[in-house]
């Protein structure tokens, strides 16, 4: 059951935007399509709500096969990245909008509106128009909007992406609440891997129209299959010949068996963290290394600014050989 | 405000604003309906024009053209045509931009004003501007069955091509820009000549190709002030209703068929400028 | 949006505004103001008879109704056409979107000779066929309706599509996604987003309609008390020497006009009244 997509594909003109995609996405869950801008994410995700229709491969929605059905006739919920918001009508007007087309009784559409509203914290503004309202309390909204037709999926497109850092934090947590409140399936588009690996069940890794790799948030950032999800999810060095995260490196002032030694030339405090720059000796490896480590690590080591050091991964690091 | 810049729809938001790039089956529905009423309406009977020239030949065509009473009638609107809309681009220039970067009271009523012409039908236009510059005028200038009176038509129904195309690009220029050029030494002159002027090329360009296309094809408002004196003050409209009442059908065509290519030409010129300005973005 | 803030004023300023001021002065504002005060020389007498003349209410009367339909037909081709061609790609497109503005370069003569070249009764290409349906066209109601709609044309169509092109197609997408058909989208979110533009639309081709005089004067024969319309009037009462007829169907024609403007640029809302 959720949502089965098998061997779609798309294309724009000369442009690939999704080449024979599958992908089985479980009921319930809470599911994060990550990747850059570009890659075919979104794509995916308005094909499956009916927006867009793909040039081959099926969609099954809850058992049902959506080949051919219409947008309005799919029962998917959606939110936008800019709101789309209906400008002309209420707060309320809006949360109805859905239940008024399928014609429920009135009684039915004011108490379900009034939940929902409820539910999105945004009762005392329904007789405001979306003008009146913050991008945090539209989006709200929005998702209030969405959720009106009872979905069989609940599909997000950078739901979070128009708005500014503080809003964006406090809308995810509250995103992961509402799910765990409401356990509809639900997929959201971004581009952001932090928002995915924080907010996210399990991940799907879209790039250049194909997926990357899929898993839960641990399994990904640990396990990656390759070093473009291994760069995508976090930041990434080169050791030697392999790609390692930067805390991931066993940083020493004492010679020791270690992949490359040199001087420390960059220190950079950012808060509790220190970030080096250590530039190999080895004319083989003569790009920088990135380290990162706390404060008190590093004072405890007596590290200091030119200071020639040997590097190592640290036992039990992850690391890949690039493509 | 009369929006008159060109219709161009598509440019910089095609992507997002284009649902599907293939038709429905209820809009190709749609779209063959408004295609069969806009071209019973308004393609065929144009084309029957160009078709009604060419039956009558070469040879007619030529004539018509080489008749000193036509020959005079064409030369006299195209002159007219270009000194209006000489005047517009300067006058319509200064206009929009003390409308846009001057405030005083009464600068809402000037914004009507400038509509005025744009809604008053021509035959009135042409009565309106009688009571001043007619017979009876009361300042004593009487210009009715001259070629002044051409030009004074021609100004009064084109004056809000050029003000309204300008107008908004003037309102989305940015002002940061000036006050850099101004930073960087700029007299107000060279900033103007330098900086806005090309800014505002395509929209005046625009501007004066309307009020060209306009001036071209006047017919109502020259009624009753220009007294239609053939070779001297009959303009090429004129000319056409003359060859129509005689039954002369072909010559008119072919007249007609001249001002449909200037307001052709007018319509590419906006075109390839509104696409100039998408591409530059 | 260019900032608020105004240059400080110098000599320049009084210069420009005042050579504006003057120019409009002259060109527009004294002479309208002439025709309102010789429609008013005898008091109300010139409106009076004007408006007890059959020949000027008949003349009245056709023109309200010719520009009623010309503006009913160019309502619904306008909202179809802009929909087409800001949500639809079709081959084409981009030559019909140019030849929509023609009928605003075209002479209303020419447009008039066109007509008439396609629908004359006797002569005409179309004009035997359809007359043999029972449709008189030159001459007549219809020819008029068609010359107003032509030169009337663009007007809806050039409101609306930049409005739809900003709205873009989120909202309607949005609609879609919560159930609504084709028909509901457009009435419950596409027409609301475009009201003002198309209302600002209709006003301006109420106001062309109502004033058309070249393409009218040829296609309707310009019979007096049958094909005559109140433009047509105004010249042939002029011509008369009945000036202050002339002159009072004049006023009324512009009072219309103007009136329409100056309600529409009230009514319409200054900005977009969402920030974003």
């Amino acid at each position: 059951m959720g949502i089965e997509i098998t061997g779609v594909s798309k294309r724009f003109g000369d442009f690939v935007a999704l080449d024979d995609v599958s992908l089985s996405i479980p009921s319930g869950q809470l599911t994060a399509l990550l990747g850059p801008s570009g890659g075919g994410k979104s794509t995916l995700l308005r094909i499956v709500a009916g927006l867009e229709s793909s040039d081959e491969g099926q969609v099954v929605i809850e058992g049902r096969d959506t080949t051919g059905v219409p947008a309005q006739k799919r029962n998917v919920g959606f939110v936008f990245q800019h709101y789309a918001a209906f400008k002309h009508m209420t707060v309320a007007k809006n949360v109805a909008f859905g239940l008024e087309i399928r014609k429920r009784p009135k009684a039915e559409v004011k108490a379900k509106v009034d939940e929902l509203l409820e539910l999105v914290h945004l009762t005392q503004f329904a007789h405001r128009l979306p003008s009146q309202l913050s991008g945090g309390q539209r989006q709200r909204m929005a998702l209030a909007r969405a959720l009106a037709i009872e979905p069989s999926v609940l599909l997000l497109d950078e739901p979070f992406g128009a708005l500014d850092a503080k809003v964006r934090k406090e809308l995810r947590d509250w995103l992961r609440r509402l799910h765990d409140e409401v356990h509809v399936t639900t997929v959201f588009v971004t581009h952001d891997q932090e928002e995915a690996l924080e907010v996210a069940d399990s991940l799907v890794v879209i790039n250049d129209g194909r997926i990357e790799q899929v898993g839960t948030p641990d399994d990904l950032y640990d396990k990656p299959a390759s070093d473009f999800v291994l760069s995508f999810l976090g930041p990434v060095t080169t050791l030697g010949d392999r790609l390692i995260r930067p805390h991931d490196i066993e940083i020493s002032r004492y010679e020791q068996a270690a992949v490359v030694d040199g001087p420390i030339t960059r220190w950079t405090r950012v808060g509790f963290e220190v970030r080096l720059e250590v530039t190999p000796t080895d004319p083989r490896h003569p790009d920088p290394v990135q380290v990162v480590l706390t404060r008190s690590d590093a004072t405890a080591l007596g590290l200091h600014p030119g200071d020639r050091v040997w590097l190592r991964p640290q036992s039990g690091a992850d690391t890949v050989v690039p493509a | 405000m009369t929006t008159l810049a060109p219709t161009d729809p598509g440019t910089a938001r095609q992507r997002r604003s284009r649902a599907s790039s293939s038709l429905t089956r209820g809009s190709a529905i749609g779209l063959g309906l408004t295609l069969t009423w806009f071209s019973l309406l308004v393609l065929i009977p144009l084309a029957l024009v160009v078709v009604s020239a060419a039956e009558g030949g070469w040879q007619t065509f030529a004539d018509t053209l080489r008749n000193p009473q036509t020959a005079a009638a064409l030369r006299l609107t195209v002159t007219q045509s270009l000194l209006v809309t000489l005047v517009n681009v300067v006058m319509g220039t200064l206009i929009a931009w003390v409308l846009v970067r001057d405030s005083f009271p009464g600068k809402a009523l000037l914004e009507v004003v400038i509509d005025i012409p744009f809604a008053l039908p021509t035959i009135v236009a042409g009565l309106v501007l009688l009571s001043l510059y007619g017979p009876q005028s009361p300042i004593g200038i009487d210009v009715a069955n001259t070629e002044a009176s051409v030009f004074l038509a021609l100004l009064f129904v084109t004056l809000p091509f050029v003000v309204r195309t300008v107008q908004p690009v003037l309102i989305e220029l940015d002002r940061d820009v000036e006050e850099a050029a101004a930073s960087l030494g700029a007299s107000r002159f060279t900033t103007f000549r330098r900086v806005l002027l090309p800014a505002l090329t395509p929209a005046i360009t625009a501007g004066a190709a309307l009020s060209f296309a306009r001036g071209i094809s006047e017919y109502g408002s020259l009624v009753l002030l220009s007294g239609n004196l053939p070779l001297k003050t009959e303009v090429a409209s004129v000319r056409i209703l003359t060859y129509i009442e005689n039954g002369n059908e072909a010559a008119a065509a072919a007249v007609a068929t001249i001002l449909l290519v200037v307001a052709l030409l007018a319509i590419t010129v906006l075109q390839l400028v509104s696409r100039a300005v998408a591409r530059r973005g | 949006m260019a900032s608020r803030t105004r240059a400080p004023r110098t000599a320049g300023t009084y210069v420009r505004r005042t050579v504006v001021a003057v120019y409009l002065f002259l060109l527009v504002v004294w002479p309208v103001a002439l025709v309102v005060r010789h429609t008013f020389d005898g008091g109300t007498a010139n409106l009076e008879a004007a408006l007890t003349d059959p020949v000027v209410t008949t003349a009245l009367r056709l023109t309200v109704v010719v520009a009623v339909w010309a503006v009913v037909i160019n309502t619904v081709f306008g909202v179809a056409i802009s929909i087409l061609l800001v949500r639809h790609e079709f081959r084409g497109r981009r030559v019909l979107s140019a030849l929509i503005d023609l009928p605003l370069s075209v002479s209303p003569v020419v447009v008039g000779l066109a007509l008439l070249l396609a629908y004359g009764g006797a002569n005409g290409a179309l004009g035997p066929t359809v007359e043999g349906l029972g449709l008189q066209i030159a001459f007549a109601t219809p020819g008029i309706v068609m010359a107003t709609a032509f030169v009337a044309l663009p007007l809806v169509i050039r409101e609306v599509v930049p409005v739809l092109e900003e709205v873009g197609t989120e909202q309607e997408q949005a609609a879609r996604s919560l159930g609504a058909g084709g028909w509901q989208t457009f009435r419950r979110i596409t027409l609301p987003s475009i009201k003002w533009a198309l209302v600002y639309g209709v006003v301006l081709s109420l106001a062309r309609s109502l004033g058309e005089f070249g393409a009218v004067k040829i296609i309707s024969g310009n019979l007096i008390g049958q094909t005559q319309t109140a433009t047509l009037v105004v010249e042939q009462k002029y011509q008369d020497f009945e000036q202050g007829s002339a002159y009072a169907t004049s006023f009324l024609l512009a009072l219309i006009a103007v009136a329409a403007l100056v309600v529409v640029t009230v009514l319409r809302p200054k900005e977009d009244p969402d920030g974003d």
